[in-house]
C-alpha cells in the first residue's frame, strides 16, 4: 500500500499544455502514473502527445473520463482558481505544484476545499510518489525504490537528496510527500504521519522540517500522542536569521517563534530521533527499525516472527545493529 | 515586503482612516515647509524598516517649523539598526487620552486572517501577548465573508466603553481591513490608535507588510519598494531572479532549493564554519543564473571559500557546469571552489568541470567539509 495515491489514481493534469505541465505529464506517463486527461481552457479536442485528452474545464475532463486526482501547474494567479475548480469538480486529490499562490487566495480556497471533502496538497510543493506505482508532480523518480519507509517533508530538493540517500543504503519509500513551503497549506504533517501511521506497509517515518510556523511542533505532539511507528526528523534553517524570508514563504522566524531550536527541541522531547545532517537519517532509521522489529529491514524473516518482533520490540536487537553512529537512546513514552 | 509608516498611511487615508495630517521630506528644508504647511506642532519621524525607531532617536516633537528642520537635519543620515534615514515623516502632534492597538495578521494555525485588538496600545504588541494575554482578544477572519458589522462592533466593545468611540474604531478596523485585502498583506497595524482628548479616534501610527506573492497583481504596490533600505547584493540578487540573503560568514554557499540551501548552511555550521549567505538558484536550468550567483557572492570580500551543492531533479547539473565555466572565465576566482553535484546530467557536468580544471565530488558532506576547511586557509583534504 501507499498513501493517497497508488494505481487506482487517475488524474487530470491542469495546465497540460504549459511549458512545466507538459514536460512533468510526460516524465509521470513514462513513470506509470495513469493520466487521463488533461485541462487548458480553449484546448479542449485536441490530444496531448497524441494520446491524452484535452479538456476546456475540469468538469468536463472529470465527467468523461472519471479521474479522482489532479495536478496543478497553472502560474501562481489563476492557481487558486484552478484548485476551487478540481474541488468543485469533485475529485479526491489536488496535488497543487505552483510556487507563488497568494497567501490570502489560499485563506479563501482551503476552507472551500475542506467543504468538498476533497484533499489539497501543496501549493508550492514537489507533490507525491508511491514508488514503483505511481508519482503526481515532479519527484524525480529515479532516486526513489519502493519500500517500507515513509517520507514527508516541506521542502524540494532537500528531500530528494534524503530519498536518495536512503534508496542508496536500502530503504526504500511507500510514499514520499512533499507537502509544500507556504505558509497556508492543504496537508500538513499530521494528516501524512497519521496515514503512515494507518498505512500497513510503512515501518518508519522520516519528516523534514524546516523554520517557520508551527506545524512541526503540532506533529511532533501528535507522534508522542498517537504514532506507534518511529520518527526520525530533521529541521533546516539552523542558522536561518530571523524575519527572514529564506525562499519558501512560509520560511520565516516570526520574533522568537518558529525557530529550528524549538522545534527540535520538541522533536526530542517526543521520542522523534533527530537528524542533525541529511546523511543521519539512514542511521537513525536503521537503528530504530532493528530495534523494534527486525524484519522490516530483512523482509525475508517468516511473517510470524514479524508479529512477535512487534509485541516484543525494543532493546534486544540493539547489538546486532550494523551501524557506525551512536544515535542517542530516546525514550519512547507510550 | 515592508511598506514605509508614510506609505502605509497613504493606503490607510484612502480607505478613510483617520489619521493627521503629514508628508515625508528627504531634507531639513522640505521639513520645515512641511511643518509651516501644518502650522502647529509636529512630530519628525524616521522613515526605516525596523522597530524602536523612538528608542533610537528617530522620533521627536518640534514645536516650530525652525525646530523641525533642525531635527530633521539630525534625524536624516542617522543610523537605526544599521539601516540609515533617508527620509523623515512630519505630521500634526495630537495629545493623547488612551492608546489602543489594532492589527491584523495572517496565522498559520488558523489559516485564516486574525484580528488582534488591545487596550494596551502604543507598546510592543508581542511584549503584551507574552506579559498580558488577557489584555489581547483575537478574532479569525474568514475571508470569504470578510469582517462582518458584528465582528468589527465586538472587537470595539473590548477596546471602549462608550458607544460613540466603538463606533469609530469599528469603522476603522473595516477600513484597516479593507486595505489589509487589497494590497494583499500578510500583516497590517496601527499602533497606537489613539483617542484625543476630545473624543476623537486617530491612527498615530501604522505598519504594512505585503506578501511578495501578490506583487504581479498591484504594480503599482511594487513601487512602494525602498531599495535603498536593503542590502545592495540583496537587490541585485532580486533583479537576477535569485533568492540571496546576505550573512556574516566566510563560505558563500550556491544551491538548488530553499530547504537544501538552508541545510547546506546548517551543515557548514555543523563542521565548523559560518555561511556567507543564503542563495537559492531555484529550479530552472539556466547557466545564466549561475554566473550571476557567483557574481555576488565573490564580490563580498568576507567570502573565503565558494561551495556550490547542487543536487539535479529539474536543474540539469551540466546546466550548473557550464555556468561555473562561463563565469569563472569571464572573472577568474580568488578564492577557492568546491563543488559538489549530483543528479540529471551527473557524468556530463564531471566531464565538462574536469575539462576546465576544476574538480568535483557527488558527496555533500565531503564537499561542505571540505568549503569550511578551506575558508579557514586549511588545506583541502
Amino acid at each position: 500500500m501507499s498513501i493517497f495515491a497508488d494505481r487506482k489514481t487517475t488524474l487530470i493534469v491542469q495546465g497540460i499544455t504549459g511549458r512545466d505541465g507538459s514536460f512533468h505529464a510526460k516524465q509521470m506517463i513514462e513513470y506509470g502514473t495513469k493520466v487521463v486527461g488533461g485541462v487548458t481552457p480553449g484546448k479542449g479536442g485536441q490530444t496531448f502527445e497524441g494520446t491524452v485528452p484535452i479538456f476546456n474545464s475540469m468538469h468536463e475532463a472529470v465527467q468523461k473520463t472519471g479521474a479522482n486526482a489532479s495536478v496543478i501547474y497553472v502560474p501562481p494567479m489563476y492557481a487558486a482558481d484552478a484548485i476551487m475548480e478540481a474541488a468543485d469538480a469533485g475529485v479526491q486529490l489536488i496535488v497543487a505544484i505552483t510556487e507563488g499562490v497568494p497567501v490570502l487566495d489560499m485563506t479563501k480556497v482551503y476552507p472551500f476545499v475542506k467543504e468538498k471533502g476533497a484533499r489539497l496538497i501543496g501549493p508550492n510543493c514537489p507533490g507525491l510518489i508511491s514508488p514503483g506505482k505511481t508519482k503526481i508532480g515532479i519527484i524525480p523518480g529515479r532516486i526513489c525504490a519502493p519500500g517500507r519507509i515513509g517520507v514527508v517533508s516541506r521542502s524540494g530538493t532537500l528531500t530528494y537528496e534524503i530519498v536518495y540517500q536512503l534508496t542508496r543504503a536500502g530503504l526504500g519509500q511507500s510514499s514520499c510527500v512533499g507537502i509544500g513551503g507556504d505558509p497556508i497549506n492543504g496537508t500538513n504533517f499530521i494528516d501524512c504521519l497519521k496515514a503512515f501511521e494507518e498505512d500497513p506497509d510503512t515501518d518508519a517515518i522520516a519528516m523534514m522540517g524546516e523554520i517557520g510556523g508551527t506545524d512541526e511542533q503540532e506533529a511532533a505532539d501528535f507522534v508522542r500522542k498517537h504514532m506507534s511507528k518511529p520518527v526520525v526528523g530533521f529541521i533546516a534553517g539552523q542558522t536561518a536569521p530571523p524575519g527572514r524570508r529564506m525562499g519558501h514563504a512560509g520560511a520565516i522566524i516570526s520574533g522568537s517563534s518558529g525557530t529550528a531550536a524549538e522545534k527540535i527541541a520538541a522533536f526530542k522531547k517526543a521520542g522523534i530521533g533527530v537528524a542533525q545532517r541529511p546523511i543521519d537519517f539512514v542511521d537513525l532509521i536503521r537503528a530504530r527499525l532493528t530495534r523494534r522489529k527486525p524484519s522490516a529491514v530483512s523482509s525475508r524473516l517468516p511473517a510470524k516472527s514479524k508479529a512477535k518482533a512487534k509485541a516484543t520490540s525494543k532493546p534486544k536487537a540493539r547489538s546486532s545493529k550494523p551501524r557506525t553512529i551512536k544515535p542517542k537512546p530516546t525514550k519512547k513514552k507510550r | 515586503m515592508n511598506i514605509h509608516e508614510y506609505q502605509a498611511k497613504e493606503l490607510l487615508r484612502a480607505e478613510g482612516v483617520p489619521i493627521p495630517h503629514g508628508d515625508v521630506a528627504t531634507t531639513p528644508q522640505e521639513a520645515e515647509a512641511i511643518a509651516r504647511r501644518i502650522g502647529r506642532t509636529v512630530v519628525v519621524k524616521a522613515q526605516v524598516h525596523a522597530g524602536g525607531r523612538g528608542k533610537a532617536g528617530g522620533v521627536k516633537l518640534a514645536k516650530t517649523p525652525e525646530e523641525t528642520r533642525d531635527i530633521a537635519s539630525r534625524i536624516l543620515g542617522m543610523q537605526i539598526k544599521g539601516l540609515t534615514v533617508h527620509k523623515v515623516l512630519v505630521t500634526a502632534a495630537e495629545d493623547i487620552a488612551s492608546e489602543a492597538y489594532v492589527g491584523i495578521i495572517v496565522d498559520r494555525a488558523a489559516k485564516k486572517p486574525v484580528f488582534m485588538v488591545s487596550p494596551a496600545g502604543g507598546i510592543d504588541i508581542e511584549e503584551v501577548a507574552a506579559k498580558t494575554p488577557e489584555k489581547i482578544r483575537k478574532m479569525p477572519i474568514d475571508t470569504r465573508y470578510g469582517l462582518t458589522a458584528y465582528q468589527a462592533s465586538e472587537l470595539g466593545w473590548f477596546l471602549y466603553d462608550d458607544p460613540k468611540k466603538v463606533k469609530a474604531v469599528a469603522k476603522i478596523m473595516q477600513q484597516l481591513y479593507a486595505a489589509f485585502m487589497k494590497a494583499g498583506c500578510s500583516l497590517a497595524e496601527i499602533n497606537p490608535l489613539v483617542v484625543t482628548p476630545a473624543g476623537d479616534v486617530v491612527a498615530l501610527d501604522a505598519k504594512m507588510s505585503l506578501d511578495d506573492n501578490e506583487l504581479d497583481r498591484h504594480p503599482e504596490l511594487a513601487g512602494l519598494r525602498d531599495e535603498t533600505a536593503e542590502e545592495p547584493s540583496e537587490v541585485q540578487a532580486r533583479n537576477a531572479n535569485l533568492t540571496f540573503i546576505k550573512l556574516e560568514g566566510d563560505v558563500g554557499c550556491v544551491v538548488n532549493g530553499a530547504g537544501l540551501a538552508m541545510a547546506t548552511m546548517d551543515l557548514v555550521k555543523y563542521y565548523g564554519g559560518e555561511p556567507a549567505n543564503f542563495l537559492d538558484i531555484g529550479g530552472s536550468s539556466n547557466p545564466e543564473k549561475v554566473v550571476n550567483a557567483l557574481r555576488i557572492i565573490t564580490a563580498d570580500r568576507n567570502v573565503k571559500a565558494i561551495l556550490f551543492n547542487i543536487f539535479g531533479g529539474i536543474t540539469r547539473t551540466d546546466d550548473v557546469a557550464n555556468g561555473i565555466v562561463t563565469a569563472t572565465k569571464q572573472n577568474p576566482l580568488t578564492v577557492p571552489i568546491v563543488i559538489r553535484l549530483t543528479g540529471t546530467n551527473e557524468e556530463i557536468a564531471m566531464k565538462i568541470l574536469k575539462e576546465n580544471g576544476f574538480s568535483a565530488s557527488s558527496d555533500m558532506d565531503e564537499a561542505v567539509r571540505k568549503a569550511v576547511q578551506l575558508a579557514k586557509g586549511g588545506k583541502a583534504a
